[in-house]
């Protein structure tokens, strides 16, 4: 059993003179996610759609399980893959539990089994079993979507194409449908290919993420870690964004990181005090309900994201620069106080981090 | 109305032939409309040419195709068959044209989908491109059917018996009544066809008159 499970080897297509995809040689690994993430019209789509052959390449061989696909019935190839829309392209003239049961019933399976199998998908994909007998266009944008994933893994194929399925939906239900696919992922471990232009959806999903750029070139494989720390060249470190180096302290938990300690006070206890300084207010339960401010004693200020700590420095810099003191609150995982802790100390943390981590040659 | 009355056994066998010559052309029509459109669909050049034919075929007056047919076939001049074939070439005419327009109306994105999921071509258009044509095709369907019943009565010019009949007759005898029932007779029977053809396309496709609660937003393809 090979190790990758979908390899491309010196893949290229042309459209007429224009080439979409430029000699990509590229392993995707079994029972992970590969993204494809790079600026519009860089052959993202292209690529993933040569592997269930929607697209012939005009050169090189695309190997599938170790399989060279183009000797493969192009049909029964891709029924043997998921593959995702961006619109969901559902059939309006099929109910949902019809449309999800479709490949099994190309692959010949009973009416009756498919059915019963994509009432199963209906909950994997946390769709109520009420929304069976409904036509598409009786869905929201997110349903309809999840209704696309349940008929992707109708047949349980080993592989998923995806096709920046969660463009289309609002950012909220776009969020909730990222963290779905990371829990299917844990319990399917299927060898996912996603494909996105949103480099953030990259670093959520991707186990590896592959960056194109503009002629269909590949512009760098790395994890998201490597990618955000070390972009290979000029395009990729512009693509990857300005704010990298702030995202990347996502990467680094906060061990080493040292709290202070810091004036508390009860909650109940509160009208009695004139802080001196910043003081922390804490509930019957020592979780913190606020600041109690120096400058208008007997209010209770709060604002202020929390870090609970064994948490990423991301989380840890991002509560101090939000707090009203500009000490950030360190809970633990019950949400009790432990201790604050100052934007230069995290900045510290991360610096001893990065002089950890060996430069990339 | 005592005459329609009086009549009336008549005036339903003539409405009956009427029925019958104008509806078998229009099945007919579809069997072969459907498939010439899937055939010529991908080729722009036979596209073309098909459409002009039937264009040009269209332009022939019925009056003439229901007398030279009888000399083409060597069949009777009041062979049935004359009338159910001139109507055919045109109800060809027409819905090839209309075939056409109902397969380009299903969605681009779908039928991308449909490939994707592994669909032949075999099952592609029966199981997706043909019901998603359905709601179109129906359009055109009902536009034939009205020209076939107003076609038939033309036939009732040479002798073939239908609701024209009543209208031919009365204009010899110099009896309005009898060309008004007539008249009356073939919207009639226009009118319940086209209510049947609204049916049989309401009661197939259930899913066209749902208004969409929320389509994802679609970007257009790079
Ligand atoms: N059928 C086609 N005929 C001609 N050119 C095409 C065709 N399909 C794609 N292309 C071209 O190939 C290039 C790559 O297209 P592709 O759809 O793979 O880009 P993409 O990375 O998926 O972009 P996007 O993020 O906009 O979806 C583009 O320049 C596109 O115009
Ligand atoms: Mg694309």
């Amino acid at each position: 059993m090979p190790e990758a499970m979908i390899e491309f080897r010196e893949v290229s297509k042309a459209y007429g003179a224009s080439i979409a995809v430029d000699r990509l040689s590229l392993d995707v690994p079994r029972g992970q996610i590969t993204v494809f993430v790079g600026p519009s019209g860089c052959g993202k789509t292209t690529s993933l759609r040569m592997v269930n052959r929607m697209v012939e390449p005009t050169s090189g061989t695309i190997l599938v399980d170790g399989r060279d696909v183009s000797t493969l019935p192009a049909a029964r190839l891709r029924r043997s893959m998921g593959y995702v829309l961006q619109a969901a392209g559902l059939m309006p003239h099929r109910t949902v539990v019809d449309n999800i049961a479709t490949v099994p019933r190309l692959n010949g399976v009973s009416r009756r089994q498919a059915r019963a199998r994509a009432h199963e998908l209906l909950d994997v994909v946390g769709l109520s079993q009420g929304l069976a007998d409904r036509y598409p266009a009786q869905l929201s944008g997110g349903q309809q979507q999840r209704v696309g994933v349940a008929r992707a893994l109708a047949a349980d194929p080993p592989i998923l194409l995806m096709d920046e399925p969660f463009s289309a939906v609002d950012p909220v239900v776009r969020q909730e449908l990222q963290r779905e696919l990371l829990r299917l992922q844990q319990d399917l471990g299927k060898t996912i290919v996603f494909v996105t232009h949103d480099i953030d959806e990259a670093v959520l999903l991707g186990d590896r993420i592959a960056v194109f750029a503009v002629g269909g070139r590949l512009a760098q494989v790395a994890d998201p870690e490597e990618l955000l720390r070390a972009p290979a060249d000029e395009f990729v470190a512009g693509f990857v964004g300005r704010d990298r180096g702030f995202r990347h302290l996502g990467f680094y938990d906060d061990g080493g990181l040292s709290l202070d300690e810091t004036p508390t006070v009860a909650l109940s206890q509160l009208g009695a005090m004139a802080p001196a300084e910043w003081t922390v207010i804490l509930d019957g339960a020592g979780r913190p309900a606020g600041w109690a401010s120096p400058v208008s004693p007997g209010t209770v200020v709060t604002g202020g994201s929390l870090h609970r700590a064994g948490g990423t420095l991301r989380s840890a810099l991002d509560s101090a620069l939000s707090s009203p003191s500009g000490r950030g609150v360190v809970v633990d995982d019950d949400g009790r106080f432990l201790g604050t802790v100052a934007a230069t100390a995290v900045l510290a943390a991360a610096e001893r981090r990065r002089a950890a981590v060996p430069e990339e040659a | 109305m005592e005459w329609a009355a009086g009549n009336l056994g008549r005036i339903l066998g003539l409405a009956g032939q009427h029925f019958v010559l104008a509806a078998v052309p229009l099945v007919l029509g579809l069997v072969i409309s459907l498939p010439l459109a899937q055939l010529v669909r991908r080729h722009r050049a036979w596209r073309t040419a098909l459409l002009t034919v039937s264009s040009v075929l269209y332009t022939v007056p019925s009056l003439a195709l229901f007398i030279i047919l009888p000399v083409v076939l060597g069949t009777k001049i009041l062979d049935p068959a004359n009338v159910i074939v001139a109507l055919t070439v045109y109800a060809v005419a027409l819905l090839v044209r209309a075939s056409l327009d109902a397969l380009d109306s299903v969605d681009a994105e779908l039928t991308l989908a449909a490939q994707a999921l592994g669909h032949t071509p075999v099952t592609r258009y029966f199981l997706v491109d043909l019901p998603l044509s359905l709601p179109v095709l129906v359009a055109g369907l009902r536009a034939v059917s009205v020209s076939n019943v107003s076609l038939v009565s033309v036939a009732a010019l040479v002798g073939m018996p239908n609701l024209g009949i009543l209208f031919t007759e009365g204009l010899q005898r110099d009896f309005v009544t009898e060309i008004v029932v007539g008249l009356v007779g073939i919207l009639v029977l226009a009118l319940l066809m086209d209510l049947a053809l609204v049916l049989a396309g309401r009661l197939l496709s259930p899913w066209a008159r749902l208004v969409p609660a929320s389509v994802p937003r679609r970007r257009s393809r790079a």
